[in-house]
């Protein structure tokens, strides 16, 4: 590098020549070379500065153009998300307790037209009406040729029929995805289930609705997404569905009833194992709802839900339940039974004559109407009241099916004391079974409410105290005489020690005025086993006529009765109950080992 | 002479992380599309998982069943489950043991003579 010398020697000789001091020149020259050298070192900073700002400029744009394209981009699923979490169908399966599916989807396939597309309309639908003999081919020509760009033919095809039609080979027949619910159990719990039905339609999805039963009660949290993969279990069990089914529906015939209707309950906890009704129809084709005639006359109707019976003697069990709770009798107190009663212009008779006098054990055993409605007269109108709705028997049951807000008892308009005398041995208010099962568990089961429920919840609280664990142990005891000695004798089934009490109600007439001699509604309802009642039992039959003897038998005793001991015969194993000796009254039986 | 070695040294570093970078990238397009295959394997899987369920809880509907048990009654003898048949399990005898009948030792058969 060529420097500029600090003493120029021209200069210096000039200087000297002037006598001045050559220093002078000499820092001169030093101190312009320092200010070259300054002015340089301040460019190249001046650069660097420039450099270092684009640099942050380009850093700052970067960010802030990646702000701006993630603020305006769509949000998506990050590609290597997980699998498990996908939805993936529409709506949940039902299962039963154990886990055995009563509901579930099934993938299957629509079929469309767009008749502007096809080739040879009159030979499609000529071949169209070959596989689905239901279709017409005169109005499937019709609707092809005509002005239609899109009819939809069938809602589901099998994969046989989706084959056939693909085999035509016309580009206007089109399928589209379906989701359809399937019940692969067929007629099994179909009361429960309910039904659904195709909601808003798609050509590439379709909406499935439910239409009754659970289906359409839990519809919400059956169509959730996010929980749409958990299966709903419900606290039926499909086999002893299947025996209580099976059993009612042969005792059914044997009995001539024209309806059936059984409930089992867990005692303790509400849950129902077993719920049926009978005539029942497939869920998987559910039939149109009816449009004339009696409701109860149409399968679709529920009858241990919706269907509300005077029941008969069954609801002597309440009357005498809440006598012993108040302490207004004790079951050896004297009641007098002279048949029949007169009260008013209104009398009381009881089926047979018992004689003048019975203890309260001796009524409800042989079933006295008149010792009951003298019990109800001294308990009073109002507390008779009080007691039934704190049962649950004056509102509709909460259950988780839609039909259950059918179950609105029918109250007398005023509940004179003719009618707390009626009502106290079962006439005068109609109430459904499962009423009448859900009481049953309260009164037996301990004493505190009982609500059913049809959802696997083994950890329900119990409800508030309705009677004492006392009265419920006595009431227990009293519900086993009637099996071992008295109506319902036919219920004993060797090893389950049944409790319970019967009931025979005359049905009203359907036109009002009074009614039938002839026809009647027997119910039995009961637990077992006696001394620590794990199911409630409950089973009516609509019109039964027990013709093997000489003359025809419709007391609940001959009918529902040896019905209900088949039911807990066939479903008690099913349920692990083990047979067990009964233990007589309170000296237990102690088993020493050697 | 250092100075030089460092530019040297970044250069290759530079290309080493390239080539690294780029390989990461066609590494990771590759499992993206491996974890979109095995996802959809999945779901094929479930759905033949649900199909499957679906014709298991079909062919055991207890109608079924039962249909079946009647007709092969004759080689299973299949009765509804009874109370009778719940025991307990002291009322269950040991298995006795096996009466020991094999001969293992020689036997010797022998014929003295005529009697009278």
């Amino acid at each position: 590098m060529i420097r500029a010398p600090l003493r120029p020697l021209a200069r210096i000789l000039a200087a000297r020549r002037r006598g001045e001091n050559p220093d002078a020149i000499e820092r001169e020259n030093l101190r312009l070379r320092h200010e070259a050298m300054r002015d340089r070192a301040r460019r190249r900073a001046e650069g660097r500065l420039l450099v270092l700002a684009a640099l942050f400029l380009a850093g700052f744009t970067v960010i802030g153009g990646q702000m701006a394209v993630l603020a305006r981009s769509e949000p998506s699923e990050p590609r290597a998300g997980a699998g498990g979490a996908r939805i993936l169908t529409q709506r949940a399966d039902i299962t039963d307790r154990r886990g055995r599916v009563l509901a579930t989807n099934f993938d299957t396939h629509s079929l469309y037209a767009q008749p502007h597309r096809m080739i040879d309309p009159e030979g499609a639908a000529a071949k169209l009406a070959g596989i689905f003999p239901d279709l017409d081919a005169a109005r499937l020509t019709r609707d092809f040729t005509g002005k239609r760009k899109f009819l939809w033919i069938r809602r589901t095809l099998s994969p046989e029929q989706k084959q056939a039609v693909h085999d035509i080979g016309e580009p206007g027949l089109l399928f589209g995805p379906r989701e359809m619910r399937l019940y692969p159990n067929g007629r099994l719990a179909a009361h429960v289930l309910g039904g659904t039905r195709f909601g808003d339609e798609g050509v590439s999805a379709a909406e499935v609705v439910g239409t009754a039963g659970i289906e359409k009660a839990l519809d919400a949290r059956l169509r959730d997404p996010a929980r749409a993969h958990e299966p709903l279990a419900l606290s039926l069990d499909l086999s002893v569905q299947a025996a209580m089914e099976k059993v009612l529906a042969g005792g059914m015939s044997i009995m001539n009833a024209k309806g059936a209707a059984g409930i089992l309950m867990d005692a303790a906890s509400g849950e129902i194992v077993a719920l049926a009704s009978l005539p029942d129809f497939d869920p998987n084709d559910r039939p149109a709802p009816p449009t004339a005639g009696a409701p109860d006359d149409s399968p679709l109707f529920n009858r241990a839900v919706q269907g509300v019976y005077e029941l008969g003697s069954t609801a002597k069990t309440f009357t005498i339940a809440q006598a012993l709770e108040r302490g207004q009798v004790a079951p050896d107190t004297i009641v007098n039974t002279e048949s029949p009663m007169k009260w008013g212009r209104f009398t009381i008779r009881d089926f047979r004559d018992y004689g003048n006098e019975l203890s309260v054990t001796k009524v409800l055993v042989k079933s006295s109407n008149v010792g009951t409605a003298r019990i109800a007269v001294e308990t009073g109108a109002e507390r008779q009241q009080a007691f039934l709705k704190s049962l649950g028997l004056l509102d509709p049951v909460p259950l988780e099916i839609t039909e259950a807000g059918g179950s609105q008892p029918l109250l007398p308009g005023n509940w004179s004391e003719l009618s707390t005398m009626t009502i106290s041995y079962g006439h005068g208010l109609a109430i459904s079974p499962l009423h009448l099962a859900a009481a049953y568990a309260t009164i037996v089961g301990g004493g505190r409410q009982v609500t059913p429920t049809l959802l696997r919840d083994p950890d329900r609280a119990p409800g508030p105290r309705v009677i004492s664990e006392s009265t419920s142990a006595t009431m227990r005891d009293l519900l086993r005489l009637v099996v071992t000695e008295g109506t319902a004798s036919l219920a004993e089934v060797p090893g389950y020690a049944v409790a319970g009490k019967t009931g025979t109600a005359d049905k009203p007439k359907a036109q009002g005025g009074g009614y039938h001699d002839d026809r009647v509604i027997a119910t039995f309802a009961g637990m077992f086993p006696a001394h620590d009642p794990r199911y409630v039992i409950v089973v009516t039959l609509d019109e039964p006529v027990e013709t093997s003897g000489s003359e025809p038998r419709r007391t609940a005793g001959w009918t529902a009765v040896p019905v209900a001991a088949e039911i807990i015969r066939r479903t008690a194993p099913l349920l692990g109950l083990r047979p067990a000796i009964e233990q007589a009254g309170t000296a237990a039986i102690r088993r020493t080992s050697n | 002479m250092m100075r030089s070695l460092v530019h040297v040294l970044t250069a290759l570093a530079v290309i080493g992380l390239a080539f690294w970078a780029y390989r990461e990238n066609y590494r990771t397009q590759e499992a993206l599309a491996r974890a979109d295959r095995l996802q959809s394997d999945v779901a094929e899987a479930r759905q033949r998982l649900r199909m499957l369920s679906a014709e298991w809880a079909y062919l055991n509907r207890p109608d079924r069943l039962m249909a079946l048990v009647e007709m092969n009654y004759d080689r299973l003898g299949l009765m509804p489950l009874q109370p009778y048949q719940f025991g307990r399990i002291d009322q269950i005898a040991y298995p006795r043991p096996e009466p020991d009948l094999t001969i293992t030792n020689p036997v010797d058969v022998m014929n003295d003579g005529e009697r009278p």
